[in-house]
């Protein structure tokens, strides 16, 4: 199975490493073109406003909608989950969501770095316990629509959700050496 | 659900997680907070606050102490995108009130006059992330063992002159190799020529790279220069005086993005360096006494 890695800013040489590790193979993907033969997308975790001018400038608004439509998956971390939803809150004036998934998510929703937190998870659909959480200047999910599954919670906020063939964690796995969220992406959302 | 028991802060795997975040990324130095606005237009990934770019601290001299905080927090104010500052070399009480301020992450830096000429702050008394300069595998580790989340080689600041941070890069990823080639009974003797703990030495040996993210700083000033320190193996770039003392700060930072991202790419980073005005003035860095190269500070 091939899955790309945005590679435009942040963390995604973890994830490639993580995939590789469970036997996909991985691309990193700078170039809308290089969509084309992957059967998942990873918007990891990064800048959201450095990450999203990349995209724009290098057009991959609408090659990213047009792929999913043709059913790649997506899953974004932290960064790439905001960049997912329908609306993102505190965003910067000209920062265009996605909007492939209908959740509303909340920028920067802890603070600032030093309330940047690990936590024990209870991820539905995982198995062997709990999934340790790292926190980055996180967003949260303020608003889940028709369709979305909450799969876990911290405090009473959405920290990870699934509609169909998409996924979003406001955490950050691949920072974890845990590789059961990438498994579970590969097993469960991509052909979803 | 889980309770707050399991929830920490101040863990080194989020201060070394923010590192990791920003790589790829440009992280530009700024003085109020147009400026920060600009950078993060740009699509810089985080700011350094200061009250003056390095060019400018090398112009005028004296001693250069932490920024005002209004300055500061000014320039937290203006942007969304992670906000760094510096303090001194061993000033750990200016480090104390940057991270009263809020700031994401202090640059424990040589581009400010030393405040300790033997110890660097303890950095693990701290729960904000802080930034080191090297240049060197022995000094990265050092610093990394007095808690420092994330390295810099050093280059020489404010002199838009890359070949120091060529220097330093080089011998970082130089001796990161020979470690990694020696055999387990040779490391003793490595820590000891490298001058750093052999617990660090050894993870580098087994690993084959730095155990947090190495940015590249000191002296880039276009496109090319950032592309170079890329394809050189940084994880990404600080610039400081290249983008503000040149001639369209706005186009320039966001040709050095662009150039960042597609490092390995010379027909993007062609595009972009078109028409980006005058850069900013260079130094050599013979023509620099050593007594003022910033460089040679820290220990």
């Amino acid at each position: 199975m091939r899955i790309g890695v945005l590679a435009l800013q942040g963390a995604f040489r973890e994830h490639m490493m993580t995939f590789e590790a469970l036997g996909a193979t991985s691309v990193a993907v700078r170039l809308p073109e290089q969509l084309n033969d992957v059967s998942g997308l990873v918007i990891p975790g990064g800048e959201s406003t450095a990450i999203s001018k990349l995209m724009r400038t290098y057009g991959f608004y609408d090659a990213i909608r047009q792929q999913h439509g043709a059913g790649m998956a997506v899953w974004g971390t932290c960064a790439g989950a905001i960049l997912m939803a329908r609306t993102i809150l505190d965003a910067l004036p000209d920062q265009e969501p996605l909007g492939v998934m209908d959740i509303d998510v909340r920028r920067n929703a802890y603070g600032r770095q030093i309330d940047s937190f690990e936590a024990d998870l209870d991820f539905r659909g995982l198995s062997d316990g709990t999934f340790r959480g790292v926190f980055i200047r996180a967003p949260w999910i303020e608003r889940t629509g028709e369709g979305v599954d909450v799969l876990a919670e911290h405090e009473g906020r959405v920290v990870a959700a699934r509609q169909r063939t998409l996924l979003v964690t406001t955490f950050h796995p691949e920072l974890t050496g845990d590789p059961r969220v990438h498994r579970f992406f590969l097993d469960e959302v991509v052909g979803a | 659900m889980n309770g707050n028991s399991t929830t920490t802060t101040g863990t080194l795997r989020v201060k070394t997680g923010l590192a990791e975040m920003l790589k790829g990324g440009v992280i530009m130095d700024v003085v109020s907070a147009e400026q920060a606005k600009i950078a993060e237009d740009a699509g810089a990934v985080a700011v350094m606050a200061l009250e003056r770019v390095p060019a400018d601290i090398r112009a005028a001299g004296g001693v250069a102490r932490m920024a005002d905080p209004t300055v500061v927090e000014q320039v937290i104010k203006a942007v969304s995108i992670p906000v760094m500052a510096k303090c001194r070399i061993g000033h750990f009480v200016e480090a104390q009130v940057l991270q009263s301020l809020g700031v994401d992450y202090i640059d424990e830096s040589e581009v400010l006059t030393p405040a300790d000429e033997e110890h660097h702050v303890n950095k693990w008394d701290f729960a904000v992330p802080f930034v080191c300069g090297c240049r060197n595998l022995g000094e990265a580790l050092r610093r990394i063992a007095e808690g420092a989340a994330m390295v810099r080689t050093k280059g020489e600041p404010g002199t838009g002159n890359v070949v120091e941070a060529v220097r330093h890069m080089r011998t970082v990823t130089d001796q990161i190799a020979w470690v990694a080639g020696l055999r387990e009974e040779q490391l003793f003797a490595a820590a000891k020529d490298l001058e750093a703990p052999y617990e660090l030495v050894k993870w580098v040996h087994d690993n084959g790279r730095l155990p947090v993210v190495n940015f590249s700083a000191g002296g880039i000033a276009t496109p090319a220069d950032a592309a170079l320190m890329m394809q050189l193996g940084c994880d990404g770039v600080f610039v400081g005086s290249g983008i503000f003392k040149s001639g369209d700060p706005a186009k320039r930072a966001k040709a050095i993005v662009e150039a960042t991202t597609h490092y390995q790419d010379a027909d993007i980073i062609a595009k972009v360096s078109r028409n980006l005005g005058e850069a900013m003035v260079g130094i050599n860095i013979s023509d620099i006494p050593e007594s003022e190269r910033m460089q040679e500070r820290g220990w």
